[in-house]
């Protein structure tokens, strides 16, 4: 589907990631554009999976595929070192006999769902029980762990507002872990019941302690992080992430769709599954069965808002052309992250709080606590 | 056709343009889009033989040095250097744009070029056989690998050594030497036919000129080689040449903790440097004469053949 409101590379891109097939079809010039948009949205060792998969290696010039093997030895390093911080944070925590719940790319990895492998990732995401939150940041910090946020409005914030602890490091490592008790900041208007997620979690069955979330719960957490806990910009790569996991949770698995819709219900997340499910099908052909999409219509905001957001968001997650930026964007995104800081906190919250950054920046050598 | 092929206005008529000026440098190609008349001058000497290649070919690094657009603009202009459509680097003076070119360019190659080993060292070939000089701070390395390219030397590298993890070949990358503080007279004085660019002063590292890698270098931009001895320099005042051999396994330590890239690499590294100790000679070096060690060098390279 070609849309007019896509750039050639735009076009480019969501083409190759809909059918790879089209990568034995370009010519040197359409390679360099598809490169340099796949590495603004940092899936460049994405496509070296898809090229993989699909066995197309014979008709990447050898430039192209130079920067593959780039892209994906750098995703291996990062993965070696997650793995290595986990061991060590398994081995910290032993005494917390607490499930610890690993979140997001880590998880993906421990399932071995095959796109974590080509999966950018930054840092660590653990979840463990609220009540104990404490103790662990306690026991990691007693254990050469630091918290990198230092400054103490950052902390009080943190702390106050947020679903995550100020994120903490090993003083030998680069790994940086973030703790949380939920997947969205308690200030947010959604609210999904944690123990909820803690009760659906599942055991592993290699050689480690933590958990991961259900399969549900997995995609709704990523739903969730697009498109209630983020600014959207440039994050088409997040909708490559909820794409690929609805096509691995739903091979084998009919009803796994349904059970998804369900789960939302109870989770109150039925907004964040009906944009997933929405802009995964129309940017990326996700195949979601017909009468799924025509369930979760039953989830999707009023008119105005639906017809605003179908024409923000595209523009918003679509990486530019690193050549030409433009205005449209630019807006499209300053609203968007309007919205992403509306939605994170109520406005007599947000204000003070954005305010206090502001001056903060002004006068950035004294504490206003 | 080779940039120095085309005259400064033709040049700058491309750097202009959007298309922008595409260029190979060996293991690499680049466009490059500036309006900085004097940059582009120098750009245009030190980059004389490196060769065009058309805007429908792979590019691997695409840099704009721009004139930041900020109040300096008409009494200290600055130049930023946006690699992408990022800016990682702070502006500089705009008289400083060779050097932050320089190092935008090395900024790339050390974040994405990792398909390479990379080992911070210079690289020379005689005879169909590579010679690897780690740098070490101080060492001098710069020096005696300008000194070696001016006698009969092919230049390969001054800063990256790349070498490729299959065929465990090194590809060159001839680009300017930037020689440092005394290094420049010393380089003078050894060669009165070489190039140096106009010289930048009070940079990070002192004063730097770049000195522009032999024709007949750039001319071999393709031609891989074999590593066959690895020689740790030290510069020492007054000392005579010294050629010490050193064991593989201290030469493994030190190859391995002087690259940009070991750790990431992981196994294939390790794989790679063990081959590449393997298949050399392993020397540590002090010198304080150009003339009497490039002639030690000269009889490794002849008793090689």
């Amino acid at each position: 589907m070609r849309n007019k409101h896509h750039t050639s590379g735009q076009t480019l891109l969501l083409a190759c990631l809909k059918n790879p097939e089209r990568l034995t079809e370009l010519s040197s010039s359409q390679w360099s554009l598809l490169l340099r948009m796949a590495r603004a949205c940092k899936l460049i060792a994405h496509f070296a999976g898809l090229i993989e998969q699909y066995t197309l290696s014979y008709c990447v010039p050898e430039k192209i595929s130079n920067h593959l093997i780039a892209a994906q030895a750098i995703i291996a390093y990062r993965q070696r070192m997650a793995f290595w911080e986990l061991n060590r944070l398994q081995r910290a925590l032993t005494q917390c006999k607490t499930d610890i719940i690993v979140l997001k790319g880590c998880a993906y990895l421990l399932l071995d769902i095959p796109f974590a492998k080509t999966r950018v990732f930054a840092d660590i995401d653990v979840m463990v029980n609220k009540s104990i939150i404490n103790t662990i940041e306690q026991s990691l910090l007693a254990q050469d762990w630091h918290a990198l946020k230092l400054n103490d409005y950052d902390q009080y914030y943190y702390r106050e507002w947020m679903h995550e602890i100020p994120p903490l490091c090993h003083r030998l490592r680069e790994m940086e872990v973030d703790i949380h008790h939920t997947i969205i900041p308690p200030t947010s208007a959604l609210c999904p019941d944690p123990s909820l997620l803690f009760h659906d979690a599942v055991s592993l069955n290699v050689d480690t302690a933590f958990k991961v979330l259900s399969p549900c719960d997995m995609v709704l957490h990523s739903a969730v992080h697009l498109f209630f806990d983020s600014e959207l910009n440039n994050k088409l790569r997040d909708l490559v992430d909820l794409d690929q996991l609805f096509r691995h949770f739903s091979t084998d698995n009919t009803t796994f769709f349904a059970s998804l819709l369900a789960r939302a219900t109870v989770l109150g997340l039925q907004r964040p599954l009906y944009y997933s499910m929405r802009y995964t099908h129309r940017l990326l052909n996700t195949p979601i069965p017909k009468d799924i999409l025509q369930a979760s219509q039953t989830m999707a905001p009023v008119l105005p808002t639906r017809l605003l957001m179908d024409y923000l968001i595209p523009i918003a997650l679509l990486p530019e052309h690193p050549d030409e930026t433009s205005l449209t964007v630019a807006v499209a995104r300053w609203l968007l992250f309007i919205r992403s800081h509306y939605l994170r906190m109520p406005l007599a919250l947000l204000i003070p709080h954005l305010a206090r950054k502001s001056l903060m920046r002004l006068i950035p050598s004294k504490n206003l606590n | 056709m080779k940039i120095g092929d085309l005259s400064l206005p033709e040049i700058l008529k491309k750097t202009t343009a959007t298309q922008g000026l595409c260029f190979d440098v060996g293991a690499f190609s680049i466009r490059l889009r500036s309006t900085h008349k004097n940059f582009i001058h120098t750009f245009h000497k030190l980059y004389r033989d490196f060769p065009v290649i058309t805007d429908d070919q792979l590019i691997d690094f695409h840099i704009d040095m721009v004139i930041a657009n900020n109040y300096r603009r008409w009494i200290k202009p600055q130049i930023i250097a946006r690699i992408d459509g990022q800016q990682p680097f702070q502006a500089f003076a705009a008289t400083h744009a060779m050097p932050l070119f320089e190092w935008a360019l090395n900024w790339s190659i050390a974040r994405l070029g990792q398909h390479y080993l990379m080992l911070h060292a210079a690289v020379l070939e005689r005879h169909g056989k590579a010679l690897i000089l780690p740098a070490l701070p101080g060492s001098g390395k710069s020096t005696l690998s300008a000194a070696l390219a001016q006698r009969g030397w092919r230049f390969l590298s001054d800063e990256f050594c790349l070498v490729q993890p299959i065929h465990g070949q090194i590809v060159p990358i001839p680009r300017p030497t930037p020689l440092k503080n005394e290094s420049i007279a010393v380089i003078r004085n050894f060669d009165a036919r070489v190039f140096i660019g106009p010289l930048f002063e009070k940079t990070r590292k002192g004063t730097l000129g770049h000195l522009r890698a032999p024709t007949a270098s750039v001319d071999c931009l393709k031609q891989t080689a074999a590593p066959a001895w690895i020689v740790f320099p030290q510069y020492q005042n007054q000392a005579e040449v010294l050629l010490e051999p050193l064991s593989k396994s201290a030469a493994f330590l030190k190859l391995a903790s002087n690259s940009f890239n070991y750790t990431l690499l992981g196994a294939t590294s390790f794989n790679l440097v063990k081959t590449i100790i393997t298949n050399c000679d392993c020397y540590n070096l002090s010198y304080s004469n150009l003339d009497d060690v490039i002639a030690q060098l000269d009889v490794l390279s002849d008793n090689a053949q």
